[in-house]
């Protein structure tokens, strides 16, 4: 196996890069000269773009139980983001490949074994696919990084080891899906059954590829489904390799299906299929709305969406400001700013304010930007070109809008997909930074003056997926907690994605949630089985 | 108050009326001249009887008051019995869609209904219950005026059971637990089941108060406000029960009924910007389009109740006679107006024959007539509307070559009488087999082994119910897991307590109502995750 090899090999990479530089950091508000002379200085080390230690192995959609081209024989190139060069070029699945792996989901579904497993087999495979990912790990650490441009520290040490965290968590799950015996109100036997829904269609993005598929398959196998998976254009690769160490660790053909696609062919087919019983989304909520559109018009298959965001973080003026400004950057800078939660209006209270804003902006150009395969840094390249001038254009607005920039505002380099981390202040309500979601590395201060106020403010947006509230204050924790209309909020912390805590949004941040126990319900459907009973000795 | 005056009234009523009962006329009957003829004998029903109820609230109920549409338009609510006007109502649109939200924003954001205990939410609703309890004759026979529905159906099963499923949901308010959860970390992490804000409710007319029980119950109970929308050919019990819901302390603008039609209430309250939930009860294709809606506008999380064709599997070894009756029940229950109802009767071929026969003449022996008559089984069928539609499949049936076995034409000429049709030797390709009929026609099919029936009982876009008559507990256990359908009544049908989940499988639907079930449609999941210094536990 090649994978034994990686390790080794990516270890010695480490090592020997580690000797050479390779952080740009942000020049604060000399930015656009600055940057450029930074990035001259840089211009060199990026020419030696770090070899990542891994090979690309599978290129073809999987699809029951075999990696195989598509039915159309066309390629799509997938790109690393550090140069906008060609990785792989990989099968591109459309309406018939989604077709044959509906059909293999369906038949390992209808005719078993899957559902007809025992749970504890069930759950004895997932654990067994846990330990390959860990076997694995610095490989498909490696593959998502250089696929996606995220710190190969942050795939490596967070992400991998995640991921094989989430199945043993609904592994746990596979044999405690329990129904319930429910009172009468006469002479009847009553239970449910809490059944696997059948063939699920899931569709995941590109800014955690193997989280997401976590979140997805880790409960919808714990309950018994099968899937066709549709991973995202930016970023097909991760998942074919852990879909292979998924059939090692002993999973039939045709569980677990994987397309590689684009959105309008291969993902419009899997939500409109008739043959496809539930369907789950991570996305855009401009995508989700078509996606649910899809449903409704062809079998009403049952929906759960993880939408866009804008979440307010709030820092009151008793919060331990280091530990805030640290904890904002974090939330709103982490994996390139690429969060659906992503910390997005920083709130401050009007007497912390300008200490705030300083700190924010210092660390901002602390910030190391670079090479994501090299140690230490924390920001690599935005994932494509399409994010990368999406962001530009949203950075020009916060400019013309007349939002103080602070730090950051351009590109990192001449190459790849790096913006420099960028903090504006004196940014208000109205302006479009602080209402659409960027998705980048770009943060909005924003001041506010009492509790009521930033409840209204920080409420007064479409979304509701998650906040952040900073406060030493009982009741101020206690009140945001309750006021605030958002899936997840986090107390002096952020971004803590254990597995058994919910997620998911309030509003048009999505519908329904996933991870936890609350995931499960996703993936089962109810049945009430009443039964005459004659002569009961209880009632 | 008129209810008072009520309950003496409906008893004279009922004691003073003639004798008007139809009886259906087995293999004849589907001629239709000797129907007219038959009917024409009890024409003594010209003395139609007289509902023992005054029509008292015919506007919107928007923030407390009753209250005209704000374009002044009504509509007739019309008595099936005869076609004629009972009364004209407020026609809601979407201008009083929108004040309806806003009252109920207002309720929600403002208070004070989610900021109350759920203590004393609960208490309102258990007052709501009582009072219900004690206007039911007059509900039931509003109920059976605008619906047709038979007033002992109404006064004895229905509304009761209204005020069962309030006292269930009463109990559930202060019950709503979220969790604590534990932690891979330093963090102290709970969940809050929070109410979801304001719900928005579209009925239909077949069961117009249980399902206004269904909607309004949880919701009410987890804290949310509501807009509701009713059927227009039902519009008069929601408001009479709005009336009692004030009376039982429920905080103006938490409960706005808006009465109205689909294209024009319903879209926009399926469409509204500010509406955070939608449950629907009604057909699939409709269902389809107030999802798109959602999808459309805002994401709205929706639940949906739709259509069903729902198996009724007689296996050898059933009781054949209590099978029979049940079967009869599971379809003709309600005029056949059910979404569960049990409209594909598979018989397994060794009882067939004498299945058929039995169910020929239980439904020969059924009591069709005016509702209000004591010992009537059926009424009639809600509007024109569905009376052609019933009508029209009952057609495609003997076109298709199923056999006629008793029914398939119209009781006398006025109202929406039809009586009750069963068809045998039906095919699972023929469209009485395959689409919702929503009357009272019977379509029994043969089958000969297990796998056979487990397959054709799933070849549906449907999965709502099933009933299963069997004493061999193998095939229960096997049938009630192998069938995709949302309810499985096994040697039993239409058991609807208030426990019991109730929703579909496939395009039947999405959720489940009453039960515990049914709360996690108003509620939102906050996950609240706190950092911890120098915790004694993780």
């Amino acid at each position: 196996m090649a994978s034994r090899r990686v390790s080794s090999l990516l270890s010695r990479s480490l090592m020997s890069s580690s000797s050479s530089l390779f952080s740009l950091r942000g020049k604060g508000h000399l930015v656009n000269r600055g940057v450029a002379q930074g990035y001259s200085n840089l211009a060199s080390a990026l020419e030696e773009t770090i070899t990542p230690p891994v090979k690309v192995q599978h290129n073809q959609l999987l699809i029951n139980g075999k990696f195989v081209d598509s039915a159309s024989g066309k390629t799509f190139p997938t790109l690393d983001p550090r140069t906008g060069e060609v990785i792989a070029q990989v099968a591109e699945g459309d309406v018939e490949d989604v077709n044959r792996a509906v059909v293999a989901a369906r038949k390992a579904f209808d005719e078993g074994p899957w559902p007809r497993m025992t749970a504890y087999e069930r759950s004895k495979i997932l654990f067994r696919f846990a330990d390959l990912i860990e076997k694995h790990n610095d490989e498909i650490a490696a593959l998502e990084t250089w696929d996606n441009g995220k710190p190969y520290e942050q795939s490596a040490k967070i992400e991998v080891p995640m991921l094989a965290r989430v199945f043993r968590y609904y592994a746990g799950w596979a044999d405690k899906i329990h129904g319930m015996t429910v009172p009468g109100d006469g002479s009847h036997h009553v239970q449910t059954l809490h059944e696997p829904i059948g063939v699920a269609g899931q569709i995941i993005p590109w800014n955690f590829p193997l989280i997401m598929l976590s979140w997805k398959l880790g409960p919808a196998l714990a309950c018994g489904n099968t899937v066709v998976l549709k991973t995202a254009e930016q970023t097909p690769l991760s998942a074919l390799l852990v879909g292979r160490l998924l059939h090692e660790a002993g999973l039939p053909e045709g569980v677990v299906n994987i397309v590689s696609g684009f959105g309008p062919t291969a993902g419009a087919a899997i939500a409109s299929h008739m043959d496809i019983d539930k369907v789950a989304f991570t996305g855009s909520t401009d995508v989700g709305k078509v996606i649910l559109e899809l449903a409704s018009k062809s079998n009403l298959k049952a929906v759960t969406l993880e939408l866009g965001g804008k979440s307010p973080f709030i820092v009151c003026e008793d919060a331990d400001v280091d530990q805030a400004v640290e904890l904002a950057h974090f939330a709103l800078f982490f994996n390139q700013g690429q969060c659906c939660c992503a910390g997005s209006r920083t709130f401050v209270h009007e007497r912390v304010y300008d200490e705030f804003v300083e700190k924010a902006k210092a660390r901002a150009i602390n910030r190391a930007v670079g090479d994501p395969f090299k140690s230490g840094i924390e920001q690599g390249p935005q994932v494509d070109s399409e994010q990368f001038e999406k962001i530009l254009k949203y950075i020009r607005h916060g400019v013309d809008s007349g939002a103080t920039l602070q730090a950051g505002g351009d590109r990192l380099g001449s190459k790849g997909y790096y913006i420099q981390p960028t903090v504006f202040s004196d940014v208000k309500d109205d302006m479009l930074i602080a209402k659409d979601e960027i998705f980048g590395p770009v943060q909005t201060i924003l001041k506010f003056k009492d509790l009521d106020e930033v409840i209204a403010r920080a409420n007064n947006s479409r979304y509701g997926l998650a906040a952040g509230v900073f406060t030493q204050n009982l009741d101020t924790a206690n009140r945001l907690m309750r006021a605030l209309r958002v899936g997840s909020v986090w107390i002096n912390c952020f971004d803590v994605f254990d597995a058994t805590i919910p997620f998911g949004g309030y509003k048009m941040s999505g519908i329904g949630r996933e991870k936890g126990i609350y995931s499960l319900s996703n993936y089962l459907q109810v049945k009430a089985v009443v039964t005459a009973i004659k002569n009961p000795a209880w009632l | 108050m008129a209810a008072r005056r009520v309950s003496s009234l409906l008893s004279r009523s009922f004691s003073a009326s003639s004798p008007f009962l139809f009886r259906s006329q087995g293999r004849n009957c589907y001629n239709g001249s000797r129907v007219v003829r038959r009917f024409g004998t009890s024409s003594k029903a010209e003395g139609i009887i007289s509902p023992s109820v005054q029509v008292s609230y015919t506007q919107l109920l928007i923030d407390g008051n009753f209250v005209d549409a704000a374009s002044g338009k009504t509509f007739p609510t019309l008595d099936p019995r005869t076609g004629e006007v009972i009364a004209n109502v407020a026609e809601g649109d979407a201008e009083d869609i929108n004040r309806a939200v806003k009252a109920a924003r207002k309720a929600f954001d403002e208070g004070p209904w989610p900021k109350m205990t759920a203590y004393e939410r609960s208490r309102i609703m258990l007052r709501f219950a009582d009072l219900v309890e004690k206007h039911s004759e007059e509900l039931a026979a509003l109920e059976t005026w605008d619906n047709g529905k038979t007033y002992q159906q109404a006064k004895t099963a229905e509304i009761p059971m209204v005020a069962r499923l309030f006292r269930y949901y009463a109990g559930w308010a202060d019950k709503i637990h979220g969790l604590t959860v534990p932690a891979d970390g330093n963090y102290h992490v709970q969940t809050l089941h929070e109410p979801i804000g304001v719900a928005g409710q579209i009925i239909p007319w077949n069961f117009p108060l249980l399902m206004f029980a269904w909607k309004v119950g949880p919701a009410l109970a987890c804290g949310n406000t509501i807009v509701l929308k009713t059927a227009e050919q039902t519009p008069l019990t929601a408001f009479y029960v709005g009336k009692l819901f004030l009376e039982a302390g429920l905080p103006p603008g938490v409960l706005n009924i808006v009465s109205g039609f689909g294209p024009t209430a319903g879209a926009s309250l399926a469409s509204h910007m500010d509406v955070d939930k939608l449950a629907f009860t009604g057909s699939t294709d409709t269902g389809k389009v107030i999802l798109g809606l959602a999808a459309s506008s805002n994401l709205k999380p929706v639940t949906l109740e739709l259509g069903g064709k729902s198996p009724f599997i007689v296996f050898e070894d059933a009781d054949i006679n209590k099978a029979v009756e049940l079967a009869h029940f599971a379809l003709f229950f309600n005029q056949g107006q059910c979404c569960c109802a049990g409209s594909r009767t598979f018989v397994h071929e060794k009882v067939y024959d004498e299945f058929v026969e039995k169910a020929k003449a239980r439904a020969l022996k059924r009591v069709v007539g005016d509702p209000f008559k004591k010992g009537i089984e059926q009424g009639p069928q809600i509007d024109s509307k569905q009376f052609e539609k019933v009508m029209r499949y009952i057609r495609s049936g003997v076109e298709s070559n199923a056999t006629l076995e008793c029914g398939g034409g119209q009781i006398g000429n006025k109202g929406y009488f039809i009586q009750p049709t069963v068809f045998s030797n039906v095919k699972d390709d023929m469209l009485i087999a395959q689409d919702e009929i929503f009357g009272p026609v019977q379509s029994i099919l043969k089958f000969s082994d297990v796998d056979e029936v487990i397959r054709r009982a799933n070849e549906t876009r449907y999965g709502l119910a099933a009933g299963v008559f069997t004493k061999s507990l193998d095939t229960a256990n096997r049938v009630s897991r192998a069938l995709k359908a949302g309810t499985v009544w096994v040697n039993c049908f239409d058991v609807f307590d208030a426990a019991i989940p109730f929703g579909g499988y496939k395009m039947s639907g999405n959720g489940r109502e009453k039960g515990i079930y049914s709360l996690n449609n108003y509620l939102q999941v906050k996950a609240v995750v706190t950092a911890l210094n120098n915790p004694a536990w993780i």
